[in-house]
């Protein structure tokens, strides 16, 4: 049999659903044979993440596309090489190249272009759009030498880019003609809480202004900006996010019908006024007579044409453009009929300038939810919504639905079946329920999997997994919230069941309430738990072999095998002899020293064999342990304070240090990090720690909860004006009340976050004792404070111990000879596979000339 | 595959014993092992990883993780996988399974060759 031809003009995220959806089908594949032709030199990436790329998400990570999909189905995609005419008499396709291509369909589905409005100098050197993964790669080279940046538009698009520039640490102005940020998606009252938030980052906001010209200088490289309230801007960098405009230049030079205002007209199955072509995503203008710029509506287009072209019957009749999204760290989400264009529709507000939380909701006259805008506290968006768009009856009234989760607000029980739950995938509450009640699915990866829900934007995952514990309740499967496969408890339970029956070995938690042998997941966490009950030594008979490899060896493991080390120095503060004592024994063992984040000096590149050597003199010239290895307190940062500072109000460092002493050595679920600035200049960036304590006139403010890392947090305020002696006692329960609830590896942000109640929970347990269990708290910290030992001077103190510390057991003393290294920048660096390098000098006669050279 | 011992020894003078070209060469006493960890063994110019379980049984896999490419399988945590005995990797955490060096989690390294750890004949001799 003869193949047919199809080709797809324009390899982005819609053409590359509609290659999977079309070779979903039965039979396409072995009916069709399918060219695409891309414009991008690489395949579908993830343009709605494409801001990621800024913040470290590489190009491989965004690709939506694995080369073993192009391979798997025979496609023939041809990079960088965009189509440039259309003949459909003859039904060919001509590429830049000069290919000629036949075809028996035609799918077009070449997406948007940046609208730039045509004033003068808008091409300048220095102005740049904001569509593609080299757009972004232009305006990160040029960011690098520009000092000002002005984004032109002030909507989705243009505040991203903001966000961006703002994060390249340039001076970030944003210019939007409308009187309002985000006209499209929200009202005057969202956007000038929007507004607010945003200029608190400090970005400079310009509503009402156009852009009227953009100025060079004598390179032709921008200077400054004219904008129409007489403002002139001296930006060196320009982005232009002012909307997108269809591409559907090649369907109109070939006489292909398109919209008054842009976007190729299809039906509802997608087909143009030619029967061989096909339109999908932001190029075309649907059947609806809207041209969607949103990824979920062009994936339902690519589905229906997909379904059309196999003898299937789909169609796309209009899509929701409801949209919820984190810009600049502000929740904004807009849904339904967000301005309240409907007849007779009523608002319901809610609004708390203080905390820069806008709500509202849009109600019809028959007292159905039509649609709202929420600003600054987007958690209910999940579930209003679907609410909104089904129709259904509230579960609540109104003003009910408003209110903070914790006070309240309706979860996914409210929900109806037909409710759509993920807009990107278009999947309902009765879907998700039928993969857990239907198809066995047990976990929210697996329906994840089987449904795509929660694949796309990600914002319905919470609401998902409510729906799935619901429907895994009800059909009595035990949801799995255990450690691992041999506990089924939680660690917070583990906790309680040790500290109850007064456990104190792993072996006994085992046999009592676990399974098997345990693992690397439940170990660690028992040897925890112990150790936070006040087990002194961490490395005492069988809690040894519960100990990760850091624990184990109280040093961290590096990627080629070696060890660093981390002395403490409490609150950053140390004398001129004890850097010059590190310095020395750095040296004197050929370590790679770096400063780190939390004000210590990190030592890296020592053999297992070398540890102790290492540490025998750390301890003789009076440092301790720095736990940088364990899940523990880190250390307690601090700026320099009242003692030297012109600005300081309180001496942060004394209290960190005091502080750093009081809470060395306790384990918790994870890391724990800590700052004391001096005043609210906040140098030590307390309020990125998980507690952070800041100076005022009259005492110490505490915030908790902060993160920094993969998703950063800022801490919440927990109380305010405490003297000493209330702060240090506000703290101890805090750490706590953490160590004895949070779950494994979760981090106070995540575990305040899940906190039934929230923040005001966790006062109400910490200052007003609602539990009753501060007695407990404060006597589980005295006999942490009481007990503590450093682990070095005690593994030292024991020649058994320090027997522990060889790389083989039959020849102490030889280095492992795969740990190599070679020299980069006067210091030691792990050598890379193909480089050789050369192994450390055997421990004990280590010195400086056998190791780097110094200048 | 591994030689398990099948009594327990009970004398604190018992040695272990690894099979190598061919010969058993004494590596270190059995005292030196605590359950539930490892340690490394080197022999000629390869490397073994020698565990002892909560039970007293002995397995002596490859210590070079093929994952990271780094000698450091001694040193990760001991457990169970369903009825496997099993080590996690303390790099990147992966699973082995003690018995025969299988990956557990993964089949292939990321450069393609396989996710498996030699496995040494081990006895204790008293
Ligand atoms: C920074 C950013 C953030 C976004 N955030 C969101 C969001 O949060 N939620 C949301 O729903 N949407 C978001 N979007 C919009 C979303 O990315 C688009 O809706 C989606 O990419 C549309 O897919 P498409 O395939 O129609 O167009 P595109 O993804 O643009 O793909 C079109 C492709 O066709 C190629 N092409 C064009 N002409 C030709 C030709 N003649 N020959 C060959 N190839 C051609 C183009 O180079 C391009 O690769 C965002 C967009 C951007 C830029």
């Amino acid at each position: 049999m003869v193949k047919k031809d199809l080709v797809l003009i324009g390899h982005g995220m819609v053409g590359q659903r509609f290659l999977e959806a079309f070779l979903a089908q039965d039979g396409a594949a072995w009916d069709w044979r399918v060219t695409v032709l891309a414009e991008e030199p690489r395949p579908a990436y993830d343009r709605v993440h494409l801001t990621s790329w800024f913040s470290g998400t590489s190009a491989e990570e965004l690709s939506l596309c694995p080369a073993s999909f192009i391979d798997e189905h025979g496609i023939d995609l041809r990079l960088g090489d965009p189509a440039v005419a259309v003949d459909r008499d003859r039904r060919t396709v001509t590429t830049r190249s000069g290919q000629l291509l036949p075809y028996d369909a035609l799918v077009l589905a070449t997406g948007s272009y940046p609208f730039v409005p045509p004033v003068p100098g808008h091409d300048a050197r220095g102005c740049h759009v904001y569509r593609t993964i080299e757009d972004l790669a232009g305006i990160k080279e040029a960011a690098a030498t520009a000092r000002v940046g002005a984004v032109v538009g002030g909507g989705l698009l243009g505040l991203e880019a903001a966000g961006a520039l703002r994060a390249m640490e340039l001076e970030t102005h944003v210019v939007e003609f409308a009187p309002r940020l985000m006209a499209i998606q929200v009202d005057d009252g969202g956007g000038a809480v929007l507004r607010r938030k945003i200029e608190e980052l400090g970005v400079i906001v310009h509503t009402g202004a156009g852009t009227q010209a953009v100025d060079v200088d004598d390179d032709g490289a921008v200077r400054t900006m004219q904008l129409s309230d007489g403002t002139e801007l001296a930006a060196d960098l320009v982005v232009f996010s002012a909307g997108v405009r269809p591409r559907d230049q090649l369907a109109r030079d070939c006489g292909l019908s398109v919209g008054e205002r842009g976007g190729i007209t299809v039906d509802e199955r997608c087909r143009t006024s030619d029967p061989h072509i096909w339109a999908i995503g932001e190029c075309a203008q649907a059947a609806d007579g809207r041209v969607y710029g949103l990824v979920g509506p062009g994936y339902a287009m690519a589905e229906a044409a997909a379904l059309d072209l196999t003898g299937g019957a789909g169609s796309f009749t209009g899509g929701d453009t409801s949209t919820k999204l984190k810009l600049l760290g502000v929740d904004v989400a807009s849904f339904g009929d967000a301005h309240g264009t409907t007849h007779g529709a009523l608002d319901v507000l809610y609004t708390d300038s203080r905390a820069g939380v806008y709500k509202k909701l849009v109600i019809g006259a028959d007292g159905a939810l039509l649609g709202g805008v929420l600003v600054g506290d987007a958690d209910a968006y999940s579930v209003l919504r679907p609410l909104a768009a089904s129709g259904a009856e509230l579960p609540a009234p109104p003003e009910q639905l408003l209110l903070p989760a914790s006070v309240g607000a309706p979860g996914a029980g409210a929900l109806p079946d037909e409710a759509v739950v993920c807009s990107c995938h278009n999947v309902s509450k009765a879907a998700i329920r039928a993969a857990v009640g239907e198809q066995g699915c047990t976990s929210v990866p697996e329906v994840k999997k089987c449904t795509k829900a929660g694949t796309g934007c990600g914002s319905c995952v919470k609401l998902m997994t409510g729906i799935v514990e619901e429907e895994l309740a009800a059909s009595g499967v035990e949801v799995a919230r255990g450690i691992c496969e041999h506990f089924t408890r939680t660690r917070a339970e583990l906790y309680e069941i040790i500290r109850a029956k007064g456990i104190t070995s792993f072996s006994r938690v085992l046999d009592e309430h676990g399974t098997g042998e345990g693992c690397d997941l439940c170990k660690p966490v028992v040897a925890s738990i112990l150790a936070s009950l006040g087990s002194t030594y961490v490395l005492d008979g069988e809690q040894a072999g519960l100990q990760d490899t850091n624990d184990h060896f109280l040093a961290n493991l590096q990627r080629n095998g070696s060890y660093s080390v981390v002395p403490r120095i409490p609150g950053g503060e140390i004398t001129p002899d004890g850097l010059i004592t590190i310095g020395r024994i750095a040296r004197d063992f050929g370590l790679y020293t770096k400063i780190t984040g939390g004000q210590r000096i990190d030592m890296f590149g020592a053999s297992v064999d070398q540890l102790p050597l290492i540490w025998q003199r750390l301890v003789d010239a009076g440092f301790e342990s720095g736990h940088a290895y364990g899940k523990a307190l880190r250390t307690v940062k601090s700026c320099v304070g009242q003692t030297w500072c012109r600005y300081g109000v309180q001496d942060s460092v004394a209290l960190a240090i005091e502080l750093e002493l009081r809470y060395r050595g306790l384990r918790s679920p994870h890391k724990l990090k800590a700052a004391v600035s001096g005043c609210a200049r906040e140098c030590a960036e307390a309020q990125s720690k998980d507690f952070g304590v800041i100076a005022t006139a009259e005492g110490w403010n505490l915030y908790v909860g902060g993160n920094g890392g993969m998703t950063p947090r800022h801490a919440d305020l927990l109380a305010a004006d405490l003297d000493r002696e209330s702060l240090i006692r506000t703290i101890d329960r805090f750490l706590m009340f953490y160590i004895r609830t949070a779950d494994r590896l979760e981090r106070t942000a995540p575990w305040i976050e899940r906190l039934e109640g929230g923040l005001d929970h966790l006062r109400s347990v910490v200052l007003d004792d609602s539990l009753g269990i501060c007695d407990d708290l404060d006597e589980l910290m005295a006999r942490h404070v009481g007990t503590y030992q450093d682990e070095w001077a005690t593994t030292l103190a024991d020649p058994d111990r320090v027997r522990r510390f060889v790389s083989f057991v039959n020849a102490p003393g030889v280095p492992d000879p795969t740990v190599r290294f070679v020299s980069e920048r006067d210091q030691i660096r792990p050598a890379r596979p193909a480089e050789g390098g050369r192994t450390l000098a055997p421990a004990l006669v280590a010195g400086p000339e056998l190791e780097v050279r110094t200048r | 595959m591994t030689i398990l011992h099948e009594t327990r020894p009970t004398v604190a003078t018992a040695v272990v014993e690894i099979e190598h070209d061919g010969r058993w060469k004494p590596v270190c006493g059995y005292a030196d092992l605590l359950p539930g960890r490892g340690v490394a063994v080197l022999l000629g110019a390869e490397q073994v990883a020698l565990f002892r379980d909560r039970a007293g049984l002995l397995y002596a896999v490859g210590n070079t993780d093929p994952f990271s490419g780094s000698a450091v399988i001694s040193r990760g945590i001991m457990g169970s996988r369903g009825a496997a005995p099993v080590v996690a990797s303390p790099m990147y955490k992966q699973a082995f399974d003690l018995r025969t060096g299988e990956c557990l989690d993964e089949a292939a390294t990321p450069d393609g060759s396989p996710a498996r750890l030699g496995v040494w004949p081990v006895r204790v001799v008293s």
